[in-house]
C-alpha cells in the first residue's frame, strides 16, 4: 500500500473539492432564494473562465484587473439570466424550470465552442514557481490560492447570509416568498442578485480550474459533478454543500487510487460520485443538512 | 399541461363510450386514414434524405412517446431516456448476432429487456419525485453509459456492434424505402397503444398521480406501483425506439446516447406538448427538422458575407446544437403548452371563424 500516494490523492480532493463546494455553495444559493434547479452551473465556471482567459491574452490585462472585469461580466451575465429567461418562468412546473437551465446549459456550452474552440487553452503563467512542497507533498501554487479563495469564499458567504441586510433578505424569501414579499423585502431584486452572485462565485472556482488545467469545455462538467456534492449535503444548505463538496472530491481521488492500484478498471472515479448519488437518495434523500419537507394536505 | 376542453357548447355526451372515443367524428377518422394513405406512399415519391428524416422521426418518436407518457403523464421527471434507447439498440442487436434471434422478435424482446432495467432504475424512482427524481434519472444516464463503455460482451465495448438488417421470412428491409415501413408500422403500433392506455383505468390513475399524488393516493391508487408501471413503460418505448434505431443504421456505437440525446427527448416532449399523445409526434419532427434546419441555413448563406465573418460551416455541429437549446428555451418562454396547444387553439379558430372570440 502506497501511503505517500494516498495522502497525495486525498489532498488533492480535498483542495479539488474545496472548489466543488464553491460550486455547490453557488448552486445552493440559487436554489435557496427561487426553488430554481440550475443545470446550468457548469456554464458559469466556463463562462468566467474563457472570458477572464480571454481578456488575458488578447487586451494583455494584468490577471487582477482582468478578474475584476470577468467578475463584473459575470455579475451583468447572471442578472440578466435572471431578468430576461427564469422571470417569466415563475410559477410555472418544475419541469419545465429544469428544461430551461438545461436548454440554456447546452446553448451556452456550444456557443463557447463556437466562439473560443473545441481545444484547452492554457492561461498565461500567473505565479512564478508553479509547484511548492509542503510537508512533503508537491503541491501546484494555483491550489494554495484555489484553497484560499475558497476559504474566503466559504467565510463571505458565512458572513453574508449572517450579519448582512441582503443576506437575510434572501434567508427570509428562501423561508417564505410571500410572508417576505408582505414585510417589504423586494423579492424579485433578491431572486436577481442570487443570480449574479451565484454567477461571480462559480467564475472564481472556473477560473483556478482553467489555470490548473487550462479552459476547456470540460468545465462544465463541475456543474453536473455538483450534484451529488448538493444531494449528499441537502439541497438548501449551504454548509452541507460545502461539506458535501470535500466528500465528493475526497472520494474521487480515493477511488481513482483503489483503482489505480487494486482494479485497474479506468475511468472510475468519474462514475463513483454518481453510484454515491443513487445510494444517498435511496437512503437519505433529503442528504445530511437538508430540510425535509413535510407535506400537508 | 391543462388540457382543454374544445368540446362546443350544445354538444353533450351521455355515455362513457362517446367520451372516451378516439375519434369523435367522423371526419377526424377519415383524415387520419387519409394521412396514413399518403405516408405509405411517402417512399415512392421522396428521395434518400428526406426518407431518412422521416425514418428519423419515426424511431424518435416512439421512444419520446415512452418519455411523454412518464413525464406528461404521469409527471415524473426523467433525465436519462437517451440511455434507455441505448439499451434497447444494444439489447436488439445482442439478442441477434449473440443467440441469432431473428431481428423481428428481437425488436420486442429488446424492449421487454429494456423495460427490466427501467424497473430497476424505476424502484428508488418510485419513492423519489421532482428534482430528485430528475437528479437519480441523471445519475442513471451516466451509469448507464459508463456500463455500455465497459461492457464489452453486450455492446462491443468502445468498438460498437454491428447489429442485423430487419428481415421477415427472408425479405430484407434494408433499403430506406423498405425500412420506412417497418418504422411506420411500429410507430402506428406504439401510438395507438398509447391512446388506449390513457383511456384505461390505468391510464387515468397515471394522470391522477400527476395532478396530484396525494389525492390519488388516498383514492387508492398505488403510488409506487404505478410510478415504478410509468416508468417500465417509458422504458419498453425507449427500447423498441432504440432497436428501431439499431436495425436502421445496422451499426450501434456507445457515443450516440449521450445526455444531450436525453435532453432532445425532453425537447420533443415539450415542444409538443406534454400528456399529448399527438404533440409527441409534432415535438419529434420539430426536434429532428431544427438541427438539419440549421444545415440548410449555413448552405443557402455559403459563401456571403455572414459566412466568411462567422465560419458558419466549419461550425455547424455548434450551430445545431445552440439551435435545439435555444428553440427549448424560447417554447418554455412563449409556448409552455407546446405545438398540441397551438395546433388545438387554430382548430379552434377555423371551426368558428369568422365568429372567434
Amino acid at each position: 500500500m502506497n501511503t505517500h500516494l494516498l495522502l497525495q490523492l486525498v489532498l488533492n480532493g480535498l483542495i479539488v473539492g474545496a472548489l466543488y463546494g464553491v460550486v455547490a455553495m453557488s448552486f445552493v444559493l440559487i436554489y435557496k432564494a427561487s426553488q430554481v434547479v440550475n443545470f446550468a452551473q457548469g456554464e458559469f465556471l466556463l463562462i468566467g473562465a474563457w472570458v477572464c482567459w480571454w481578456l488575458l491574452t488578447t487586451y494583455q490585462l494584468p490577471f487582477l484587473v482582468g478578474m475584476l472585469v470577468t467578475f463584473a461580466f459575470m455579475m451583468a451575465f447572471g442578472l440578466a439570466l435572471q431578468v430576461v429567461v427564469l422571470r417569466p418562468l415563475i410559477g410555472e412546473p418544475i419541469i419545465s424550470v429544469i428544461m430551461v437551465t438545461i436548454g440554456l446549459s447546452i446553448f451556452f456550452q456550444a456557443l463557447c465552442k463556437w466562439l473560443f474552440g473545441v481545444f484547452a487553452q492554457p492561461f498565461p503563467p500567473i505565479f512564478s514557481t508553479s509547484q511548492v512542497s509542503l510537508f512533503g507533498f508537491e503541491i501546484q501554487t494555483v491550489y494554495l490560492m484555489s484553497l484560499g479563495i475558497s476559504a474566503a469564499m466559504m467565510a463571505a458567504f458565512g458572513w453574508f447570509f449572517r450579519y448582512s441586510k441582503h443576506g437575510l433578505a434572501m434567508r427570509a424569501t428562501a423561508f417564505n416568498q410571500q410572508v417576505a414579499q408582505s414585510l417589504g423585502i423586494p423579492v424579485r431584486n433578491v431572486f436577481a442578485m442570487a443570480w449574479a452572485i451565484s454567477a461571480v462565485v462559480s467564475s472564481v472556482a472556473g477560473i483556478v480550474v482553467g489555470i490548473v488545467n487550462g479552459v476547456s469545455s470540460a468545465l462544465s462538467l463541475y456543474g453536473i459533478k455538483v450534484f451529488p456534492a448538493v444531494i449528499l449535503g441537502g439541497l438548501d444548505s449551504v454548509v452541507g454543500a460545502v461539506i458535501g463538496g470535500l466528500v465528493i472530491g475526497v472520494l474521487e481521488n480515493v477511488a481513482q487510487y483503489v483503482d489505480g492500484q487494486y482494479l485497474h478498471w479506468g475511468n472510475l472515479y468519474e462514475i463513483v460520485p454518481f453510484y454515491v448519488l443513487v445510494v444517498i437518495l435511496m437512503i437519505k434523500p433529503y442528504g445530511l443538512f437538508g430540510t425535509r419537507d413535510i407535506e400537508r394536505v | 399541461m391543462a388540457t382543454q376542453s374544445l368540446i362546443p357548447a350544445g354538444d353533450f355526451r351521455t355515455t362513457y363510450a362517446a367520451d372516451t372515443t378516439i375519434f369523435p367524428t367522423a371526419g377526424s377518422r377519415y383524415a387520419v386514414w387519409a394521412a396514413l394513405a399518403v405516408l405509405c406512399l411517402a417512399p415512392l415519391v421522396l428521395d434518400r434524405y428526406w426518407l431518412s428524416l422521416l425514418i428519423q422521426i419515426g424511431y424518435f418518436g416512439v421512444a419520446a412517446l415512452g418519455l411523454n407518457i412518464l413525464v406528461g403523464f404521469t409527471g415524473q421527471i426523467s433525465i436519462g431516456h437517451a440511455a434507455f434507447f441505448g439499451f434497447g439498440a444494444f439489447a436488439s442487436a445482442w439478442l441477434s448476432n449473440r443467440f441469432h434471434i431473428p431481428v423481428f422478435f428481437a425488436v420486442p424482446l429488446a424492449g421487454v429487456l429494456t423495460t427490466a432495467v427501467g424497473l430497476v432504475f424505476g424502484l428508488p424512482a418510485a419513492r423519489l419525485k421532482g428534482l430528485y427524481l430528475a437528479i437519480a434519472t441523471l445519475a442513471a444516464q451516466y451509469i448507464l453509459q459508463d456500463f455500455f463503455a465497459r461492457a464489452e460482451w453486450f455492446t462491443g465495448g468502445v468498438a460498437g456492434t454491428h447489429a442485423e438488417a430487419f428481415s421477415i421470412f427472408g425479405f430484407a428491409f434494408d433499403t430506406d424505402g423498405r425500412y420506412f415501413y417497418v418504422v411506420l408500422a411500429y410507430l402506428v403500433v406504439t401510438f395507438v397503444l398509447a391512446t388506449n392506455l390513457m383511456r384505461s383505468r390505468d391510464g387515468r390513475a397515471l394522470v391522477a398521480v400527476r395532478d396530484h399524488y396525494l389525492s390519488a393516493e388516498m383514492m387508492g391508487i398505488n403510488l409506487t406501483r404505478y410510478r415504478t408501471l410509468s416508468f417500465g413503460l417509458s422504458a419498453f418505448f425507449a427500447g423498441i425506439g432504440g432497436a428501431l434505431y439499431g436495425h436502421y443504421l445496422q451499426f450501434v456505437s456507445v457515443e450516440g446516447f449521450s445526455i444531450l440525446l436525453s435532453i432532445q427527448f425532453l425537447g420533443m416532449i415539450i415542444i409538443g406538448g406534454l400528456g399529448s399523445i399527438m404533440g409527441t409526434l409534432m415535438g419529434t419532427a420539430f426536434m429532428v427538422l431544427v438541427p438539419e434546419a440549421m444545415g440548410w441555413i449555413t448552405d443557402a448563406v455559403r459563401g456571403s458575407a455572414l459566412d466568411r465573418a462567422l465560419s458558419l460551416k466549419d461550425n455547424l455541429s455548434f450551430l445545431r446544437e445552440m439551435a435545439i437549446g435555444l428553440v427549448i428555451v424560447l417554447f418554455l418562454i412563449f409556448e409552455p403548452d407546446g405545438l398540441a396547444h397551438r395546433w388545438r387553439q387554430i382548430k379552434a379558430y377555423w371551426k368558428l371563424y369568422p365568429f372567434s372570440h
